[in-house]
């Protein structure tokens, strides 16, 4: 099966919040980070973007770096008005109650073959 | 083509709203997607530089047939040493600023690997300007 969004979704048991319509999207590698800058700096396009930052300034990163997805972590809050501008950006954001090295170890496993 | 877009200073909310605006307009043109992706990474980098540091600024676009020229004018502290500035890691963003994620030190580095030429000069207490060109 290909790994594309929502397969992520199941296996990850994710909240989709943004971006419903583009979960055909198949990631390539992920990046974790909470500031900005390293994030615009060292991501890379149709990677997944882990973070516990979940104000509207990351939408726009994701729509600058052609990003496939935000994963917000530990259960942040993410404001309707920012849910807003990710479906306007194409922005996908999904929510998780985990934390964010739970996250990428799972999300790592899976986009390498590695059985747990 | 020039446009002018304004910068207000602290407004994070509104912030990135001229470099996203610029993008879609440099969209429609003959750009490679790898050229516009350059541009709007060094557009927001610059922009948000004003909204962190300075009180007001503003953005001069001039679009070309073959290169993007984009002069940031602010009102604000300026930098006190541009040559620390440009390293990456060295910031000297409010803690506000810094639990936001922004404030990492690489704001000035990003726009420096996006852009073919980049001038930057200051007056501390006054303001600062900076003028990045990417060809096409």
């Amino acid at each position: 099966m290909e790994k594309n969004l929502k397969f992520f979704i199941k296996e990850l048991g994710l909240e989709c919040k943004a971006g419903e319509e583009l979960l055909n999207r198949v990631p390539k590698g992920a990046y974790v980070s909470d500031l900005l800058s390293d994030v615009i700096g060292k991501a890379q396009e149709d990677m997944i973007w882990i973070t516990t930052q979940a104000h509207r300034n990351i939408i726009a990163v994701a729509s600058l770096k052609e990003l496939s997805a935000i994963i917000v972590v530990n259960d942040r809050k993410v404001d309707d008005d920012v849910l807003e501008s990710a479906d306007s950006e194409g922005v996908v954001v999904l929510s998780t109650k985990e934390a964010a090295f739970e996250t990428a170890g799972k999300l790592y496993c899976i986009l390498y073959d590695i059985d747990t | 083509m020039k446009m002018q877009y304004f910068i207000q200073g602290g407004d994070f909310s509104a912030g990135g709203r001229a470099s996203t605006e610029v993008k879609s307009i440099i969209k429609q043109f003959n750009i490679s997607p790898e050229k516009i992706r350059r541009i709007a990474i060094a557009l927001y980098e610059a922009e948000m530089n004003v909204v962190a540091h300075a009180f007001k600024g503003k953005m001069d676009v001039d679009l070309r047939p073959d290169h993007i020229r984009v002069v940031f004018i602010d009102e604000g502290p300026g930098i006190e040493d541009i040559d620390k500035a440009m390293e990456e890691g060295f910031s000297t963003a409010s803690d506000e600023v810094r639990q936001m994620g922004f404030g990492a030190g690489m704001g000035l580095p990003n726009i420096k690997r996006n852009c073919d030429e980049m001038l930057l000069s200051s007056v501390p207490g006054k303001g600062t300007r900076l003028e990045i060109k990417v060809l096409f």
